[in-house]
């Protein structure tokens, strides 16, 4: 437990000290204030909580930012430690493979969870003080999207795991850890639009759709977040396709987690079969 | 002999190379032995091996009783690799005194340690600063913590400077002195200072050498070189007596085998007046190493 502790702990610093958590936490911050602004236009005299409308935008962007911060942070949890000679010091002690990459897991988790909740909360606390109408019930969509979001985030950087963990060098791990991003936020979905262009009223947009959508952990943190802003009335766009899901929407958070779960034991896996 | 590391037979390949041959080395609590060859001849495979971080494909293993890799064998080792690139946003004493956590030792040993490669009034900088040598002391100090029955240094005097290395080897005698075997590789022989009880050679996977630097020396059997001066008159007479070489005009430089050293000295001091003076050199320790080491199918140029 100890040594969770301390592997933990030295990501955080790390974390911390290299500035990391601070640039993060930036980016989103200045992201989450710029769909602010121009969120604010269009939805002036809405009768939705002003919080809640911006809170819809961050769900959003958190869809894009966050697998990448997560990805950014974990791609160089085993490779990078390979490269520079750390890794065979740690696994020299009595630690276990496991508690090696729990730690570390424990650590990126609270470092990504400081830049989420840096960057949203002050963004949230400015639209709070500045906007109209906002009440306690954007407080909660506030609060609902930066769980969910540390939620994806640890996801993501499990999945970061598994692609630090197979391969030797820290290169090699960040152009696999980009691949990862741009297949499961920009990729898939493009293929799934196109699926639907292709058959708009077939068995794929009426049967194979929604479970495709929960497949991908970030398409079903998008459907869980739009369809609970929804029911505030907040929601924009395309986000509408909540209402005709096979299934509860709000279930859809049970996919980050899984593949949370899945990742971890992959990695785990992976990880105990490295030779340093 | 409390046996610490007990290698037997060991062996292990990487696709069609043969990186250990049938290596058994044993190594006693509170001995010194170094581990010498060339680059490639399989030093660190076998610490690898021994760490339980490749299996062996042959012969067996075990530290203080334990198979390589287990808890309880990684409980009584440590190890120092030959190039690590700890976090330069640490301090050097959190550093050490992570490891030191992972190691389940107490707070106390990781200021000892710290203390005892010299870096107490560094250890509160970012190892970011730190120079060469002292990265190198700071994972030295990073081995000694957690009292290890076995330490396994890849190379630990590399990029140290003369007294960094001397204060390394007395640290180790002090370490050894307290019942830690210790297994270090280097390079080369004259790096070793005579500093350790034993010498192991390997040279291409193969143990090809296993013994005190005085058994080496004998079983190498390499030839003394004698140099006997004499004056311009003599020096050709004194040439033809004992073969060998002529230098500057006045000496004669020849080789002699071991056993026949004293009836060569006889037969000159039999010379009287022709000889005004005797040198004598034993083969210097490179030279030893070059003769296990040598690569007979290349002919050993290379070294």
């Amino acid at each position: 437990m100890s040594a969770i502790l301390a592997i933990a702990q030295t990501e955080i610093r790390i974390g911390i000290r290299n500035r990391w958590v601070l640039l993060a936490s930036i980016i989103l911050l200045v992201f989450a204030l710029l769909l602010a602004l121009l969120g604010s236009a269009p939805s002036g005299a809405t009768k939705a909580d002003g919080l809640s409308v911006v809170v819809a935008s961050l769900s959003t962007l958190s869809v894009y930012l966050v697998p990448l911060i997560a990805l950014l942070l974990s791609f160089d949890a085993i490779a990078g430690e390979i490269d520079r000679g750390t890794l065979q010091l740690t696994l020299a002690t009595p630690v276990s493979r496991g508690q090696v990459l729990f730690g570390k897991f424990c650590g990126h988790v609270i470092v990504l969870s400081l830049a989420v909740v840096l960057g949203y909360g002050v963004a949230g606390a400015l639209v709070f003080a500045a906007g109209q109408n906002t009440g306690m019930d954007g407080v909660a969509d506030l609060v609902r999207v930066i769980g969910t979001s540390l939620a994806l985030g640890a996801t993501f950087i499990a999945i970061g795991y598994v692609a630090s963990a197979s391969v030797r060098q820290t290169g090699t791990a960040a152009a696999l850890a980009v691949a990862i991003w741009l297949f499961a936020v920009v990729l898939y979905d493009l293929a799934l639009l196109g699926g639907l262009l292709a058959s708009s009223d077939g068995f794929f947009a009426k049967v194979l759709f929604p479970y495709l959508l929960l497949l991908n952990p970030a398409d079903a943190f998008r459907v869980f977040n739009m369809a609970a802003i929804d029911a505030a009335g907040a929601s924009t766009g395309l986000a509408a396709g909540g209402n005709a899901m096979p299934f509860g929407p709000q279930l859809a958070i049970i996919s980050p987690f899984v593949w949370m779960a899945i990742a971890l034991g992959l990695s785990t896996a992976i990880l105990r079969r490295v030779q340093p | 002999m409390n046996m610490i590391l007990h290698t037997h037979d060991v062996s292990r390949r990487f696709r069609n190379v043969e990186a250990l041959k049938n290596v058994s080395l044993d190594v006693a609590s509170g001995e010194k032995v170094a581990l010498l060859g060339h680059n490639g001849a399989g030093k660190t495979t076998l610490f690898r091996v021994i760490l339980g971080f490749l299996r062996a494909h042959g012969g067996s293993i075990s530290i203080n009783g334990h198979a390589p890799g287990s808890r309880l064998a990684r409980r009584d080792v440590s190890y120092l690799p030959e190039s690590v690139a700890f976090p330069k946003m640490l301090t050097g004493r959190e550093i050490v005194s992570f490891y030191a956590k992972l190691k389940s030792a107490g707070a106390g040993q990781v200021e000892s340690a710290l203390e005892k490669v010299d870096l107490a009034d560094a250890a509160d900088r970012r190892c970011g600063e730190y120079s060469k040598g002292m990265r190198q002391r700071l994972g030295l100090a990073q081995a000694i913590v957690g009292e290890p029955r076995l330490m396994l240094l890849d190379e630990p005097t590399s990029g140290l400077d003369p007294i960094s290395r001397q204060r390394f080897y007395s640290l180790i005698d002090d370490v050894a002195g307290r019942g830690t075997a210790v297994l270090l590789s280097s390079h080369g022989l004259s790096e070793l200072e005579l500093k350790t009880d034993r010498v192991a050679i390997l040279r291409k996977g193969e143990l090809v050498a296993n013994g005190s630097l005085a058994e080496l020396q004998s079983s190498a059997n390499l030839p003394i070189r004698i140099r006997v001066r004499s004056n311009s008159d003599d020096v050709e007479s004194v040439h033809k007596r004992f073969g060998g070489e002529r230098v500057n005009g006045e000496s004669v430089v020849f080789d002699c085998a071991r056993p026949d050293k004293m009836e060569r000295l006889s037969a000159i001091s039999q010379l009287g007046t022709a000889v005004s003076d005797v040198d004598i050199s034993s083969p210097s320790l490179d030279e030893v190493y070059r003769y296990y080491s040598r690569d007979d199918a290349e002919g050993g140029d290379e070294a």
